[in-house]
């Protein structure tokens, strides 16, 4: 991999938001996944959601692991500090960076090696701990980087590229995210942009742990017939249950759907999201009944996607620790040191 | 009438309590401790107990020292066998002419004692049932009674006892009375049955002074309160969980806004050592003050993020409570026995800072100056306790704190720097010091952002395999090193009376018991230079030392000779001339065991030479 630097100049025409960035101010260097990646797509998705939602693009802290996914935070907002940390502790890393300073918007970027296999216990105890993420894994069902091997999220009976058929039981981070009580479960498909977008910025604007599932196929090494992660496949078997809009107040969005199917949810930041239903019984407020409709649709063989869950009154770790609202960061020895006469007494206890 | 004469001593002995675990016999013993304390002796107490929470056998020492020798001394001149268990180690253990103190309430077999010791029997549980008929009561009064024969024997002030049971139960007149009422049954027990005082007695004196009594797990947490740590991250693991409470309980008291009750700190209980290191790395990547308390076994698994914090960059304290290692180990015994593991830890080329604290005055001090130095060479800093240091109540000098002291937030690039033009390179050696610059995240819209990994970059942060941008940082980091040799704290030196060419190198929990051994030495004859190591880097001053010496001994505890090795590995010396001192048992090392082995060295050095030279 080389490190490649993308021409700043653009179109004088190119539309701006409300902060008066183009898309172009959102996005990062050119990307050295391979070509038709549906990573990219993703990461398209996330520049597309951030410049709608007018998010000054230094305000976010991009963390990752290791993989081909977590190479993507170097592809957007190139104006945001990044973290390529470790293999599978990403969330440990956005945990750590989210208490020091609550003012900064923390996404986290992973893959399905990342978060299923070696850093299943961090994914796990991040959301239980609801730190205020969103955390977006991009699923292919492979180990892309080191060429082809299974990992945790493949489905049993799929089958390599090589041809090996996969015995292990699947791991759906979904459903293990609804179990943890992560506040905004959803998934979605990287070849939805329409689905995927207003998904992200509906995530951003949740204050909790956002989850996000985006399958993802590699083009490379998990696109042929008998994987059940290729767009072939994923398009296929693919069930939403909803398709949503966000609606940020200052810019009211025209939204087209039929009356009678939309549930509009505020969420805590302010931002109102259209949910349009699909499926007209799914009720994204009920945790139980979202477990049991994804497993009722998995034994079917379907990839449920849309938001699963949220709970727009959810509290997020900092609540739970009581923290001040003043950025840690930036306390000084003034508010942080007891001082000299606090010591003297302590000195005096201990004698 | 013993066989031996039995031992008189004033203020100079060694009680050593038998218990077992989950009784409440350690608040009752620590009372004692500090009620010496209290007559102006100072005390040097150890816990020496099981890993296990009920029913194990659990001892407590407490060293009695007019003199003042912190460090363990070895042998027991009285011993309290409350524990059936280890009824016969324990009588085993008592020097001869010492003596045995226990509950006499069930006659013992007369070849359960010595002829060379003095028995004391006090019928406590007798006393304790006659009086308590709670069973909980029973146990814990029993604890009291034992105290209050003890200080009729030993001759100590029982107002002063009263006086720490009044603070202990302030505003809780009935167990303060209670307990009171269950001192002066065992004493008053005593007075009428016993001869009162034995040949240990403690004497009012003033040795004491203005020092203080206090835990070195206590005291790196007020250090690291008072050093701006604002998160701390960790999992339970013996003998360091106490630091991670500590802060909590500091915290508690001293972070909270007094306005709205918030918290100034945010603690989190990881679910294991990987999260608690990846989240100190992740706060202090963010610019907050972060750190962490472990063990060994947590520094095996901690080490890939302590790689990552070398080579990105990022501060980050970690507080190593050492333990008996390797594995599991021995949780509850104490040793010196990471040094190699954490001044190199994690693959590839490494090097870390250690600094050596030798009491919790220390541990604090070099606490608060950990996160100083952090931030300063934005690296990761190791503080070095172990369990004798740690979890012991140790008598030290008062904590210190400078008022005027702001806190050294290193290298960092402003918004406002940014904005008049500063050239930002992350990996950028600006100042020839190894240092580069860092930014918070979220500092500028435009300016100043870059992508943080621990693969291999450029000094712009930029991403590159190309073998001499790899090299030039990775030479960079050596100069950074470097640097540190002069920031962190410096070794000490105490020479001998006489000008000699034998030295001794120690550090850490090692100090009481090595300063108590140069009198032993100098009383055989044996003249040695010391030099106290306080912090890896070492500094220019150890490679004079081991210069100026014909001989080094390097004292420590561990199998290994770790900090040998690492001498001989940093300065390129001639193995040889440093004779390695090791105690490794789990037991604390003595001045006994140091006097020994050195002196039996130096002894040998004397006689041999001559033969050598004629074979």
């Amino acid at each position: 991999m080389t490190y490649i630097a993308k021409p700043k100049f653009h179109h004088p025409g190119l539309k701006k938001n409300a902060l008066g960035y183009t898309h172009r101010d959102y996005e990062g260097k050119i990307s050295t996944l391979c070509a038709g990646c549906g990573h990219d797509s993703i990461t398209a998705s996330i520049i597309e959601a951030c410049y709608e939602l007018s998010i000054e693009p230094h305000r976010v802290a991009k963390i990752s692991g290791i993989g081909c996914s977590s190479k993507t935070p170097d592809y957007f907002l190139g104006n945001s500090h990044g973290f390529n940390s470790v293999h599978g502790r990403m969330p440990s890393v956005l945990t750590g960076a989210n208490l020091a300073n609550r003012d900064l918007i923390y996404l986290g970027v992973s893959g399905d090696g990342d978060s299923a296999s070696i850093g299943f216990g961090q994914f796990a105890h991040s959301i239980r701990r609801g730190v205020n993420m969103t955390y977006i894994v991009e699923n292919n069902g492979v180990y892309g980087l080191t060429k082809g091997q299974f990992s945790a999220t493949a489905d049993r009976g799929s089958k390599s590229k090589k041809g090996v058929t996969n015995t292990d039981n699947a791991i759906d981070l979904v459903a293990i995210a609804l179990q943890l009580g992560a506040t905004f479960v959803a998934r979605s498909f990287s070849g939805d942009k329409s689905q995927l977008v207003p998904l992200i910025a509906a995530a951003i604007g949740h204050k909790g742990a956002s989850f996000i599932d985006v399958i993802s196929p590699c083009i490379a090494f998990n696109n042929h017939a008998g994987s059940t992660k290729s767009f072939d496949y994923v398009r296929e078997h693919n069930d939403a249950v909803n398709r949503l809009d966000v609606l940020v107040g200052r810019d009211p969005i025209a939204v087209d759907y039929a009356p009678g199917t939309v549930q509009v949810v505020e969420q805590h930041d302010g931002s109102k999201i259209a949910l349009r239903k699909i499926d007209a019984d799914y009720d994204p407020h009920d945790r139980l009944g979202a477990q049991t409709f994804l497993a009722r649709h998995a034994a079917k063989g379907q990839i449920v996607t849309g938001l699963l869950y949220v709970d727009p009154d959810a509290e997020d770790l900092h609540e739970h620790l009581n923290t001040v609202e003043t950025p840690l960061n930036t306390l000084e020895a003034d508010t942080l040191c007891p001082g000299s006469a606090v010591l003297d007494k302590i000195n005096a206890s201990l004698r | 009438m013993p066989d031996k004469k039995p031992i008189s001593s004033v203020n100079d002995f060694v009680v050593r309590f038998a218990n077992v675990n989950g009784s409440g016999s350690a608040s009752a013993n620590e009372m004692f401790a500090r009620a010496i304390l209290r007559h102006g002796v100072p005390v040097s107490p150890r816990n020496i107990f099981p890993s296990n929470i009920q029913g194990l056998p659990t001892w407590y020492e407490v060293r009695v020292t007019e003199e003042g020798h912190l460090g363990a001394r070895g042998g027991v001149d009285m011993m309290v066998a409350m524990n059936p268990q280890t009824w016969d180690k324990d009588v085993a253990g008592i020097e001869p002419g010492g003596y045995l103190f226990y509950d006499s309430t069930k006659p013992m077999p007369s070849t359960k004692f010595r002829d060379d010791i003095t028995v004391i029997g006090v019928p406590l549980t007798a006393i304790t049932n006659s009086t308590y008929t709670d069973p909980r009561q029973r146990q814990l009064f029993k604890n009291i009674i034992y105290l209050g024969s003890l200080s009729a024997l030993l001759d100590m002030d029982p107002r002063l006892i009263e006086q720490l049971i009044g603070e202990q139960y302030k505003g809780k007149e009935k167990l303060l009375s209670s307990n009171v009422h269950a001192l002066h049954l065992g004493r008053d027990w005593a007075l009428q049955n016993l001869k009162c005082p034995i040949g240990l007695r403690v004497k009012k004196s003033d040795k004491v002074g203005d020092r203080i009594f206090i835990e070195g797990n206590s005291a790196a947490a007020l250090g690291a309160v008072y050093g701006g740590a604002t998160v701390c991250a960790w999992y339970p693991i013996t003998p360091s969980s106490s630091v991670a409470e500590a802060f909590t309980a500091h915290c508690k008291k001293y972070r909270h806004d007094p306005e709205t009750g918030k918290a100034k700190y945010a603690i989190v209980q990881g679910e294991d050592e990987l999260a608690s290191i990846g989240i100190v790395i992740g706060a202090s990547w963010n610019g907050a003050r972060a750190f962490t308390a472990t063990s060994g076994p947590g520094i095996s698994l901690m080490t890939e993020f302590i790689g990552l914090s070398y080579f990105a960059e990022i501060p980050a304290v970690i507080m190593n409570i050492q333990r008996a290692g390797p594995s599991t180990g021995m949780p509850t015994r104490t040793q010196q026995c990471d040094i190699i593991a954490c001044a190199y830890a994690s693959h590839g080329d490494t090097k870390h800072v250690l600094l050596f604290p030798e009491d919790p005055a220390e541990a604090f001090e070099f606490a608060a100056a950990a996160f100083d130095l952090a931030e300063r060479l934005q690296t990761t800093i190791f503080l070095m306790l172990d369990l004798d240091i740690g979890m012991n109540h140790r008598l030290c000098r008062p904590l210190k704190w400078d008022d005027a002291r702001q806190y050294d937030r290193g290298k960092i690039m402003t918004a406002e720097m940014l904005e008049e033009g500063r050239d930002f390179g992350r990996y950028l050696d600006v100042d020839g010091d190894g240092i580069p610059y860092r930014t918070y995240p979220g500092t500028h819209p435009t300016k100043g952002s870059y992508f943080t990994r621990g693969t291999s970059r450029d000094r712009y942060a930029r991403y590159s395999e190309e073998g001499t941008v790899y090299a030039d940082n990775m030479q960079r980091l050596v100069r950074k090193f470097e640097t540190a040799q002069d920031l962190v704290p410096r070794p000490l030196q105490a020479n001998a009376e006489r000008p000699t060419k034998y030295g001794v190198i120690y550090f850490g929990s090692t100090s009481p018991a090595m300063d108590e051994a140069i009198g032993l030495l100098e009383a055989r004859g044996h003249q040695l230079d010391r030099l106290r190591i306080r912090a890896f880097p070492f500094h220019s001053s150890v490679a004079s030392f081991l210069a100026e010496h014909d001989f080094v001994y390097v004292v420590e505890q561990n199998r290994d000779s770790q900090l040998r090795q690492l001498i001989v590995n940093e300065n390129g010396i001639d193995p040889v001339r440093l004779v390695p001192i090791v105690h490794y048992d789990g037991t604390p090392i003595t001045a006994r065991f140091i006097a020994k082995a050195i002196g039996d060295h130096q002894d040998h050095l004397k006689v041999t030479p001559l033969r050598k030279a004629v074979s």
